[in-house]
C-alpha cells in the first residue's frame, strides 16, 4: 500500500518537474526586446563605438514599437552589426583598390569585434521586457521551485521503494532513461541544446537571467549574466542529485561523505566565493580550479587582471601555481587523484550526482582504453603548448611563438576543448555515453593527475585475494570504463591512471573483493596468475619466475 | 602440435585453457553447447535484475579468443570416444583429440517430482534458464506468483531476481531454517529474516510434492508435502542443488570398452592430479569427484574459486609439470539479498568436539561474526562473517600460521576490509569476547605495515 502511495508521489513529482522544465524552457520564447533612443544612444556611447553607421543601423533595428521577441530581436542586432561591418568592409576594399592606405587605415577603428551573439546578448540584457523579467521572484519558483520540488518528490519516495538500504540497481538496463533509449536521447537532445545555447548563442538564453537577476545582485551587487544562471543551475541539480546519491547509496558511508565533499566545494569554492570576491570588487576566482583545467590561469586577460588587483591578486596568481606544482601532486600521492576528481572537482561533482543515473553506460572495451589516452594526453600537451605561447607572448609582446598564433591558439582551445568537449560532449552526451566522457578522454588536468597516480602514489584498489567471481558489476558500473574486473580475477590490485576513485565498484561488488586503499607503495603493483587459495607452492612457482 | 580439447566453457575449463596458452603452444580448443563466449555464470542474476545486459557478464571481449589462439566451438558432445580419442557431437560432426578436458559443469536437481518438466518449471544456472525465466516471468502480470522450491544459495538468488521485478515469491525450504546444512543457527537465522524483511513467503521445513500443469501444459500450481496447501503459481524454480552434468560420460562408457571407460560417481573420478580412470581424459570443476575429499573438503566442490584452481593447477599438469591439486585453506563467500557473506576456514553448522565458538551479532541483526576455535589449543579454525568484509590474505596467512583466536581478535583492525569511514565494531566486538571468556585482549591499532608486510 505504502508502495503505490510512493509510486503515486513519485509520477506526481515527474509531473511537477516537467511542468517546471517546460516553464523554464518556455520561458525563453517570452518578452519584448526593443530599446529607447536614449537608452541606444547610451550603449552607444559607453561601448565607445566610433561607426556611425551602427547607430542608425541598431536605431533602425531595435528602437521600435513592434514587439520583438528574442530570436527577431537577436537576428536583427546581429544584422545591424554584420551591416555596419560590411559598410566598413567595402569602403576598406575601395580603398585597398584605390590604393589609398591612409583612408583604408582609417576604416578599421569603426568596425566592431565580438562575436555577433555576444553583442547581441549585452543590448538584449538591456532590451528586454515583459513578464519574466517583471515577475523574476514568481518565474523563479515556476522554474527552479517547480523543478526543485517535483525532482525531490521524485526522489525521496526511493527511501521506500528501493527497499532497504543496500545496492539497488534493479532495472538500471530496463530502463529507457538508463539504457540509452528514447528517454536518454531525448534527455541529450535537451543538454546538448542547452550548452549550444549558453556557449554559443547566450543572447536567446537571456530570459533566464532575468529570472536570476534578483538573486546576482543579492549576491554580487550585478545582474546575471549567463554565466551566473549555468553555476547557479549547477549547484541546485547537485543539490537535488545529490540528495538522490545520499538515498541510494545511504548504506555506504564513503559514498554520503564524499557527496557531501563535492556538493561543498561546488557552493562555496566554485559559486560563493568568487560571487562574493566579485561584490568586493576583486577578480572571482575558485579557488580549487586548478590549471590546466583551469586552461585560462594564464591567459594576458587574467594575468593582467591579477597584477591589477593588488594583494589578492598576487596571492591567487601565486596560489594557482603552488596548487599546480605542488598540492594537487602531493595530494595524488597521498590520496590517489581522487581527492580532487571525485571530492573536489566542479566536473567531478556533476558526474557524480547528475551523472550517477549513467555511469553504466562508459565504454569498457580494450579499444576505448587505447583512444583515451591518446585523446588524454593529447589535450593536456594542447594546453601546455597554449600556455607555452601565450606566456611568451605575454612577456615578450611578440604575437606568436613557435610559429603559433597566441589568439588564433587560446580561441581554438577555448572553441574545442573549453566549449565542445568540456561542455556540450562532456555534459550533453552523459546520457548516452556516461557521466565521465570529459574527465576521462579530455580534461588535461586529470591527464596529469593520472600520471602522478599511475607512477607515484600511494593509492590503489585492493583485491582481496582469490574472492573475485568475475560478474562485472565492478567493471559494468565504472563510470572511467576501466575493466576492474580484468585486475581482480586475477588477484591483482587496480592501479589505473584514469580511476578518480569514485567507490563504486567497490560498493557494487557482491563479494566484498574490492577497497580503495592508501598504503605503502611496495607491492601496490601486484600482477598474478595463480590467486590466492590456491596451492602455495603453485603460487610461487608461477607468480614469482 | 598437441590438440587439447575442453568440454565445458565455465570458469573451469577457461581458466585451463589461459593458463596452457600462458605456458604452452598447444592447439586448444573449448567446446561449449550452452553459449559462444565465456561468462560468469554467478552474475546471471543479474541480467535479470537489470543491474547489467548479458555481455557484461562475459570476462573477455571477443577478439580475446583469436589473439590467444584457443578455438571456440559450438555444440554438444554425445559420445567420448576415448579409445579413439574421438568426440562425437550430436550434429554428427567428430573432433580429435589429445588430451581431454572435462569441465561440463552441474545440473539443477530434480528428485522426480510430478510436473518436474512442465513449461514454467525451471533451475537458474544455464543461460537457457535465464531466458526461460525471462519468458515466464517478465513482470508480475505474467507471473503473478513464483514458488521456489529448495533453500541453497541459488534459491535465495532465485527469490531476490523476482522480488526485484515484484513478483510474489513463495518460498519452500526442506530445512527447519535456511541453509542450516551450512550455517549456524545464528547466521541461518539471521538469513531467515532479511528472506522475511523482503515481502518474501518463506516456508521453513515443508516439501514439495507435486507441480499441477494447467490445460496448457504449464505450471498452475504445486502442493505442499506436509500440508496438502496448493499454492496458485505461474513459475516453478527449481533449486534443491546441483549434481554434476555427466549423462554423457554415462553413456559413453556404455558404448566403450571397459578399458576406456571413464569411471564415475555422483562426478567424474579424479585422482589428486585431476586424472580420470582414462589416461589423457582430466575432469575439473563441478563435476569432477575426488575419491576423497580433500582435507575437510567435500569429493564434489561445485564452487566458482575451486573450479578455477583446478583449472590452474590442471594446466601445469598438462603443460609436463605433473602437479596435485592441493587448494589452500578454504574460503567461500556469497550475497544474501542484502547481506554480504565470507568465510574462512571451517566454521560447520555443529561445532565439532574439539571447537569452541564465538558469536557476535550487530544490533541491527543484519552484521554477524562467528568465530570457530580449538578448545584446548586455541588455534583459529575458521570465521564466518556477515555484513563486514574481511581480508582474505589475513585469514590465509592466521591459517598458515596457525595463530590463535586470541591473535584474530587482536588484530582484527587488520581484517577488516570494509572501505574507508565504515563504522567499525571491532571494539564491541573484542569486548563481548573478553567478557564471554574472561580473556583481557586489547585491540591493536590497524597497521599498514602488517597489513601489507
Amino acid at each position: 500500500m505504502k508502495f503505490k502511495q510512493m509510486k503515486i508521489l513519485k509520477h506526481i513529482g515527474l509531473a511537477i518537474f516537467i511542468i517546471g522544465l517546460s516553464i523554464f524552457t518556455g520561458s525563453l520564447f517570452t518578452g519584448n526586446f526593443s530599446l529607447s533612443q536614449s537608452q541606444l544612444d547610451e550603449y552607444i556611447t559607453s561601448k565607445g563605438y566610433k561607426s556611425e553607421i551602427i547607430a542608425t543601423e541598431l536605431k533602425k533595428a531595435v528602437v521600435t514599437e513592434e514587439s520583438l521577441n528574442i530570436f527577431q530581436f537577436s537576428s536583427r542586432v546581429r544584422d545591424a552589426f554584420q551591416n555596419s561591418n560590411n559598410h566598413y568592409d567595402a569602403l576598406i576594399a575601395k580603398y585597398d583598390t584605390e590604393k589609398n592606405w591612409d583612408k583604408k587605415g582609417e576604416q578599421y577603428q569603426y568596425k566592431i569585434y565580438g562575436k555577433p551573439h555576444t553583442l547581441s546578448y549585452d543590448l538584449a540584457k538591456k532590451a528586454g521586457s515583459g513578464f519574466v523579467k517583471e515577475n523574476a521572484g514568481l518565474l523563479w519558483w515556476l522554474t527552479f521551485g517547480l523543478g526543485i520540488i517535483g525532482a525531490l518528490l521524485f526522489i525521496l519516495p526511493n527511501l521506500i521503494l528501493l527497499g532497504a538500504p543496500g545496492i539497488k540497481n534493479n532495472g538500471v538496463f530496463l530502463e529507457a532513461s538508463t539504457n540509452r533509449g528514447w528517454i536518454a536521447w531525448l534527455v541529450l537532445v535537451y543538454l546538448v541544446l542547452f550548452y549550444l545555447l549558453l556557449y554559443f548563442m547566450p543572447d536567446y538564453v537571456v530570459n533566464w537571467t532575468f529570472i536570476l537577476d534578483p538573486i546576482s545582485e543579492f549576491l554580487n551587487g550585478g545582474a546575471a549574466s549567463q554565466w551566473f544562471v549555468y553555476g547557479f543551475l549547477y549547484c541546485v541539480i547537485m543539490i537535488v542529485m545529490a540528495v538522490r546519491m545520499y538515498i541510494k547509496y545511504r548504506h555506504n558511508k564513503y559514498q554520503v561523505i564524499r557527496t557531501t565533499s563535492v556538493l561543498f566545494f561546488q557552493i562555496v569554492f566554485a559559486f560563493l566565493i568568487p560571487e562574493i570576491m566579485t561584490s568586493l570588487n576583486m577578480p572571482g576566482y575558485d579557488f580549487k580550479n586548478a590549471f590546466p583545467l583551469d586552461y585560462d590561469f594564464f591567459f594576458e586577460w587574467n594575468l593582467d587582471s591579477l597584477r591589477n588587483s593588488g594583494a589578492i591578486g598576487l596571492f591567487i596568481l601565486v596560489w594557482g601555481i603552488v596548487l599546480t606544482l605542488v598540492i594537487v601532486p602531493l595530494m595524488v600521492y597521498f590520496f590517489g587523484k581522487r581527492w580532487y576528481c571525485s571530492w573536489v572537482c566542479g566536473c567531478g561533482g556533476l558526474a557524480e550526482t547528475l551523472g550517477d543515473p549513467y555511469r553504466q553506460l562508459s565504454d569498457k572495451r580494450l579499444n576505448a582504453w587505447k583512444l583515451e589516452r591518446w585523446v588524454i594526453h593529447s589535450v593536456l600537451v594542447f594546453s601546455l603548448v597554449m600556455t607555452l605561447v601565450t606566456l611568451y607572448c605575454y612577456f615578450s609582446g611578440a604575437e606568436a611563438f613557435l610559429g603559433i598564433k597566441s589568439q588564433w591558439i587560446k580561441d581554438t582551445y577555448s572553441f574545442l576543448i573549453g566549449a565542445w568537449f568540456a561542455g556540450v560532449i562532456g555534459t550533453g552526451f552523459y546520457p548516452i555515453f556516461g557521466n565521465r566522457v570529459w574527465c576521462r578522454f579530455g580534461c588535461p588536468l586529470a591527464a596529469y593527475l593520472g600520471l602522478v597516480q599511475r607512477f607515484k602514489s600511494r593509492f590503489r584498489i585492493t583485491t582481496n585475494g582469490g574472492q573475485c567471481i568475475s560478474c562485472g558489476n565492478c567493471s559494468t558500473y565504472c563510470e572511467q570504463g576501466i575493466d576492474v574486473r580484468a585486475y581482480a580475477q586475477k588477484g591483482e590490485n587496480i592501479v589505473r591512471a584514469s580511476c578518480v576513485g569514485c567507490g563504486i565498484c567497490s560498493a557494487v561488488c557482491p563479494r566484498g573483493v574490492l577497497k580503495l586503499e592508501n598504503g605503502p607503495e611496495k607491492g601496490r603493483i601486484n600482477p598474478t596468475d595463480i590467486l590466492l587459495g590456491n596451492d602455495v607452492d603453485l603460487m610461487d612457482l608461477v607468480n614469482k619466475k | 602440435m598437441e590438440h587439447i580439447v575442453i568440454i565445458g566453457n565455465g570458469v573451469s575449463g577457461v581458466t585451463t585453457a589461459r593458463h596452457i596458452r600462458k605456458l604452452s603452444d598447444k592447439k586448444i580448443t573449448i567446446i561449449s553447447a550452452e553459449t559462444d563466449y565465456f561468462f560468469s555464470r554467478t552474475a546471471l542474476m543479474y541480467v535479470y535484475m537489470g543491474h547489467m545486459k548479458f555481455e557484461h557478464t562475459q570476462p573477455y571481449e571477443s577478439w580475446f579468443w583469436k589473439k590467444n589462439k584457443i578455438d571456440l566451438k559450438k555444440g554438444f558432445v554425445n559420445i567420448i570416444d576415448a579409445k579413439s580419442k574421438t568426440l562425437l557431437f550430436n550434429s554428427g560432426e567428430t573432433m580429435g583429440y589429445d588430451k581431454l578436458v572435462i569441465a561440463t559443469g552441474s545440473k539443477p536437481n530434480k528428485f522426480g517430482w510430478p510436473g518436474q518438466d512442465l513449461n514454467g518449471v525451471m533451475g537458474m544456472y544455464h543461460k537457457q534458464d535465464l531466458e526461460s525465466l525471462e519468458k515466464y516471468a517478465p513482470n508480475n502480470k505474467v507471473c503473478k506468483r513464483a514458488v521456489i522450491v529448495g533453500g541453497g544459495l541459488i534459491g535465495i538468488e532465485l527469490a531476490e531476481m523476482l522480488h526485484s521485478r515484484h513478483i510474489p515469491v513463495t518460498f519452500l525450504v526442506r530445512e527447519s531454517s535456511f541453509w542450516n546444512g551450512v550455517l549456524p543457527e545464528g547466521e541461518s537465522a539471521m538469513i531467515n529474516r532479511e528472506i522475511l524483511e523482503n515481502g518474501i513467503d518463506l516456508r521453513l521445513g515443508v516439501n514439495l510434492k507435486e507441480i499441477k500443469a494447467d490445460e496448457k501444459g504449464q505450471a498452475k500450481s504445486i502442493v505442499i508435502a506436509e500440508t496438502g496447501e496448493e499454492i496458485a503459481c505461474d513459475v516453478v524454480g527449481l533449486t534443491a542443488g546441483v549434481s554434476p552434468n555427466i549423462d554423457f560420460i554415462k553413456e559413453s562408457n556404455m558404448r566403450n570398452d571397459a578399458n576406456f571407460s571413464i569411471q564415475t560417481g555422483r562426478g567424474v573420478k579424479v585422482n589428486r592430479f585431476l586424472e580420470t580412470s582414462v589416461p589423457d581424459v582430466y575432469a575439473i570443476g563441478d563435476c569432477a569427484e575426488q575419491h576423497e575429499g580433500i582435507g575437510s573438503r567435500r569429493p564434489i566442490e561445485a564452487v566458482w574459486y575451486t573450479g578455477r584452481m583446478m583449472g590452474e593447477t590442471l594446466a601445469q599438469t598438462i603443460c609436463g609439470n605433473r602437479i596435485e591439486y592441493k587448494p589452500r585453506h578454504w574460503f567461500n563467500s556469497a550475497k544474501f539479498i542484502d547481506i554480504e557473506y565470507q568465510t574462512y576456514g571451517w566454521v560447520w553448522a555443529q561445532p565439532k568436539e574439539n571447537e569452541a565458538r564465538f558469536y557476535w551479532e550487530h544490533e541491527s541483526g543484519k552484521k554477524c561474526i562467528h568465530l570457530n576455535y580449538d578448545k584446548d589449543t586455541r588455534a583459529f579454525i575458521g570465521i564466518n562473517t556477515f555484513g563486514i568484509r574481511m581480508r582474505h590474505e589475513f585469514f590465509d596467512k592466521v591459517l598458515t600460521e596457525k595463530q590463535t583466536v586470541e591473535y584474530v581478535l587482536e588484530h582484527l583492525a587488520d581484517a577488516n576490509f570494509d572501505p574507508e569511514f565504515y563504522k567499525l565494531h571491532e571494539k564491541e566486538i573484542v569486548a563481548q569476547f573478553n567478557k564471554e571468556n574472561n580473556t583481557n585482549i586489547q585491540l591493536k591499532k590497524k597497521s599498514w605495515k602488517r597489513i601489507f608486510a
